[in-house]
């Protein structure tokens, strides 16, 4: 070693400048990883800044007119909030058998590995098509060819009020399909992690006292996972809750209330997708009103399926 | 009990156990198979449908307005590129913020108290609806016209898309630097580089691949996003002309298609079929992309 690199190594202290640009660097940093909250509270703080005029006028009773008349203003979203919650709970009643039945069929060992990997990438690819393309074809494709099998249901049990109305095209029911279509992948792969999860033993201990394949999935494999599955669940809720495009193309966007899965009805989000470019005054502050309450909705669901995800982690690791 | 029983040990299928076990191996297949198809209708759909009306000129010419022109509705050259643009707005401003909020989390403060409180609060901002991120940023940007007077602009609108790429930019760069090894920041303090260089020399060339699938994959939800931008860009029928125009209304491929495809015009209804297939080209690419990226950065995980 040379007498200049021997000093160099007798330098215990830092340059200045070097002290600077670490410090800078943990700032710039800090300052980035606190945008989220500051993100997080400004869409909180504006949404229910904009939306106070409504809420001082309507109260509660915003929750349950289902009144909207820009002429007299007065507003009520009674209909979008049945309809959010109606299509996306009913989405989640269809999608869960199906997701988590798929998301059983790849992780067992029922057929080559190959093909299990195969069907779970592409179920994980159709959360990749953008919710207008799949509207697209929701109005186009899908709509048409369910028609006739919804009139059949119509035509036979239209004394039940769910089905009372005759299915003429846009409406709740392909909305609900659509929906489903959208958060499959969404349980499918939360199921399958937390089924993948689920330590080997457990199944061999319950192979090893006679149990069978199915009795040892319900009675052993599912109960282990079952946090991280519902998990998933909730954030497809919140996916589905807060879904705009494909649902605003096909479900028909009416304001009147109607029982009946076969007639138009409306979302929050596909309200605001409709009206909010060509609202104002008190009518973009009922909007906002309606943004909140979707905002509140979904944010509850996500904060439990949190929760509840976190809890499974601690379990297994 | 009589352990001689003479029940024969052989598989026996018509046992009810067996025939149970057979009937939901079949439909689990089956919640399978339905499962599988969407994706496969809906990519044949718009593969076939949607490429049979691409050609050239539906490529590059800038769309008509409907009603004009029941033959042709021009082409989606404009949407193209401001999908670009306002992609590239929302990446430049997401990344930067994303990645950094990442670093802080794995590098600074792993378990403290502020580090969970944001790991909460991206997991909650990707759940926010997006529909949510365009009412925001409609109210901050474009009612407040605080961009120099401007009202609906690309700008606004790769704001908002930047809003709903951020969570998922800074979770996989969180996640990808844990799984950077601790010796490997220990070997560089060990030599004496300070915990800037330690980052940016070791620690993030080492997660880079991984990082870059998270932004690919960011990059691939707000390219398909539609409902922040109806109210943000709004939609515009012509080609940027010059960087002034990226304070003026903007075309993108989602918007196109979600106009188009309620117009009650054929020609137009044909156009929006055309876009679907580019987007849907796209954001299948990036992220097959992606995936192949985070396999690569497995193989050099091994390496280390």
């Amino acid at each position: 070693m040379d007498k200049a690199t021997t000093s160099k190594f007798l330098l215990r202290r830092r340059p200045t400048s070097d002290k600077l640009v670490d410090i800078g660097f943990k700032n710039f940093v800090v300052a980035m990883a606190s945008m989220v909250a500051v993100v997080l509270f400004s869409i909180f703080a504006v949404i229910y800044y904009e939306s106070t005029e409504s809420i001082s006028r309507y109260g509660l009773r915003f929750l349950f007119s289902s009144a909207w008349n820009p002429v007299t203003d007065e507003y009520g979203a009674f209909t979008a909030i049945y309809g959010t919650l109606f299509t996306s709970i009913a989405s989640l009643l269809i999608a869960i058998p199906l997701g988590v039945g798929t998301a059983i069929f790849i992780t067992e060992n029922i057929i080559p590995e190959y093909i299990r990997n195969t069907i779970g990438i592409m179920v994980e690819l159709l959360a990749a098509i953008p919710s207008v393309v799949l509207g697209l074809w929701a109005v186009f494709i899908m709509e048409p060819f369910i028609r006739p099998f919804l009139n059949i249901i119509y035509e036979v049990f239209g004394f039940i009020p769910f089905f009372s109305t005759q299915p003429l095209g846009a409406g709740m029911m392909p909305a609900i399909l659509i929906l489903v279509v959208m958060i499959l992948p969404i349980i499918t792969s939360v199921s399958k992690d937390s089924l993948k999860q689920v330590p080997s033993k457990l199944r061999q201990a319950a192979y090893g006292i006679g149990a069978s394949r199915w009795t040892t999935i319900f009675k052993v494999i599912i109960p282990a996972a079952i946090s991280g599955i519902t998990g998933g669940v909730l954030l497809a809720l919140g996916r589905a809750m807060g879904e705009t495009m494909a649902v605003t193309m096909i479900i028909g966007n009416s304001n009147n209330f109607s029982w009946s899965i076969f007639a138009p009805s409306y979302t929050i989000s596909s309200m605001l997708a409709n009206q909010f470019g060509e609202a104002d005054g008190s009518q973009v502050s009922s909007l906002m009103y309606a943004a909140l309450i979707l905002m509140i909705l979904t944010l509850l669901v996500n904060v439990f399926a949190q929760l509840i995800v976190k809890k499974l982690s601690l379990k297994y690791q | 009990m009589n352990y001689n029983s003479h029940k024969p040990l052989t598989y026996n299928p018509s046992l009810t156990r067996n025939i149970w076990n057979k009937a939901l191996t079949i439909i689990s297949a089956l919640f399978a198979i339905i499962s599988v198809l969407p994706l496969i209708l809906v990519i044949s759909y718009v593969l076939i449908k949607g490429g049979s009306y691409i050609n050239f000129d539906t490529l590059i010419l800038e769309p008509e307005p409907p009603g004009d022109d029941l033959l042709s509705a021009g082409g989606i050259g404009p949407a193209i590129t401001g999908t670009f643009i306002m992609a590239s707005i929302a990446s430049i401003i997401s990344i930067p913020v994303g990645v950094g909020g990442g670093i802080y989390l794995a590098e600074y403060s792993k378990s403290g108290k502020f580090a969970k409180f944001i790991r909460f609060g991206s997991n909650v901002l990707a759940g926010v609806p997006s529909i949510i991120a365009g009412v925001f940023i409609y109210a901050i940007i474009v009612s407040t016209k605080i961009l120099f007077g401007s009202m609906f602009s690309g700008i606004a609108g790769g704001i908002s898309l930047s809003i709903l790429m951020l969570p998922t930019i800074i979770k996989t760069t969180d996640e990808a630097l844990k799984l950077v090894p601790n010796d490997m920041r220990r070997a560089a303090f060990g030599v004496g580089a300070s915990k800037f260089t330690m980052i940016t020399n070791i620690t993030l060339p080492a997660a880079f691949s991984s990082i870059s699938t998270g932004v690919l994959l960011a990059l691939a939800r707000a390219a398909g996003e539609t409902a922040p931008l109806i109210f943000t860009a709004l939609f515009s029928r012509y080609y940027i002309t010059s960087f002034d125009d990226l304070f003026y209304e903007m075309g993108s491929l989602s918007v196109l298609i979600y106009n188009f495809a309620l117009e009650p015009y054929e020609a137009q209804n044909q156009l929006a079929w055309a876009a679907s297939f580019i987007l849907v080209v796209v954001l299948l690419t990036l992220n097959i992309l992606s995936r192949w990226i985070g396999s690569l950065g497995a193989f050099s995980k091994n390496k280390v």
